[in-house]
């Protein structure tokens, strides 16, 4: 699971009104390289929660990230590749992810994140 | 054979034999690699050459998701078999994949996605495989959470094998109920094995029904399988009857008319049998409500 996805991801528990940002727990992650491309980074930049994508880059040990942007940063190469990097390169392979709000654990398996609710969830 | 809804539920349906049929069967991939190249053809994305984030709801193997990476988007799917899902990883598909139920709603944030395809998927949701499943609520969550995470203006197409009229129905309402715009593209509507249903939904846009894409295969078009490069070009098809035009009632010429009433009658008359007197009603029509 890229950090990508993880940033897209909320809870949806019945009656759980704030199930985002699931916060990362991981045990095991790679890095893959993928073709950069910088018309992509600039579209979906605005849908990105850069403070969510920064933290769950920090989980992985990965702080090169700026805390602050704004969208003239994605004129400069070197940022889109630190965005790259952080977004698309670094797979979630084991671990967890959490609901902030009720504490519900969403295990993580071979980079495939199990978000089955059970009955009593929906 | 059976459907394989009525089979078993997805999650168990599609187990390791059946997922393995995903990488081996090269007629399986082939059909739902043009499913999946109609489905993207229909989500109708701008020509500008911009990678968009897609999802591929129902993915599967991830066999409509390598077409979506062939055209250089990125995507996630998720699908509710776990065996279909561990297929994905083998072929190393460049999306990312999940394990979750459409029918729980979709677990993504607002208005974080830029189109949506879906291949033979949907209706299994008709279907109530739990004790807990009701396939009207199921539907509900399904529409209302696929509104919420698409983007304003972002089309879904989803490619349905529905098994009756009535199912029909019931996925096209609730897809209206939960504010999207849009109607069902038939391919090839007159051949039971070609037949593609296509549901093209898009939010945020209301003109958009009299731009709805148009079918393939009305016309009297040919749907055998080498045509794919007729397909292409040829786009002249208007948008199906889901109803075959009745044919006309034939209007027989041969009805003897009132001169030939009124000469008969003189014949009898001048055989001196009884005949009764010429009026107005005489060999007139009768009331069609007759």
């Amino acid at each position: 699971m890229r950090l990508l996805t993880h940033n897209m991801l909320s809870c949806n528990i019945k009656g759980v009104t704030n199930g985002y940002p699931l916060t990362i727990e991981a045990s095991k992650w790679m890095a893959k390289e993928v073709d950069f491309n910088g018309d992509f980074l600039r579209n979906i930049f605005v849908k990105i929660e850069w403070k969510v994508l920064i933290e769950a880059a920090k989980v992985m040990g990965y702080t090169d990230l700026p805390v602050e942007v704004d969208s003239s940063m994605l004129n400069s190469d070197e940022f889109l590749q630190k965005f790259h990097h952080a977004l698309l390169e670094i797979h979630v392979e084991e671990g967890a992810l959490i609901c902030p709000e009720t504490g519900r654990k969403f295990p993580v398996h071979k980079g495939i994140p199990n978000m089955l609710l059970n009955e009593d969830e929906v | 054979m059976p459907r394989p809804e009525l089979q078993a539920p997805p999650e168990i349906f599609y187990n390791e034999s059946e997922a393995r049929k995903y990488t081996t069967s090269s007629r399986i991939i082939e059909i739902q690699a043009k499913i999946s190249e109609r489905a993207y053809e229909l989500l109708a994305l701008p020509d500008d050459g911009v990678p968009r984030f897609l999802l591929d709801i129902g993915c599967g193997s991830g066999l409509s998701g390598e077409i979506i990476s062939e055209k250089g988007h990125h995507w996630i799917g998720l699908d509710v078999s776990p065996s279909m899902l561990d297929v994905a990883l083998e072929r190393e598909v460049d999306g990312d994949v999940m394990l979750a139920d459409m029918g729980q709603g979709l677990a993504l944030k607002p208005g974080s996605i830029d189109g949506a395809i879906s291949i033979s998927a949907v209706q299994w949701l008709c279907y109530a495989d739990k004790s807990a499943h009701q396939p009207r609520l199921r539907l509900k969550a399904f529409f209302a959470t696929l509104y919420r995470c698409l983007a304003r203006g972002a089309r879904a197409v989803l490619q349905i094998y529905a098994e009756n009229i009535h199912q029909h129905e019931m996925i096209m309402s609730y897809a209206m109920r939960s504010g999207f715009a849009g109607g069902m593209v038939v391919d090839w509507p007159h051949s039971s094995k070609a037949r593609k249903a296509y549901l093209v939904l898009t939010c945020g846009s209301t003109s958009f029904i009299s731009s709805l894409p148009k079918a393939k295969g009305v016309d009297g078009e040919t749907c055998s399988d080498g045509d794919d490069s007729e397909d292409e070009k040829n786009h002249t098809v208007c948008m199906s009857e889901r109803n075959r035009a009745r044919k006309k009632m034939k209007i027989t010429k041969n009805v003897k008319g009132k001169e030939w009433v009124l000469k008969k009658k003189q014949q009898m008359r001048n055989r001196e049998c009884s005949v009764p007197p010429d009026t107005k009603y005489t060999a007139r029509k009768r009331k069609s409500r007759f």
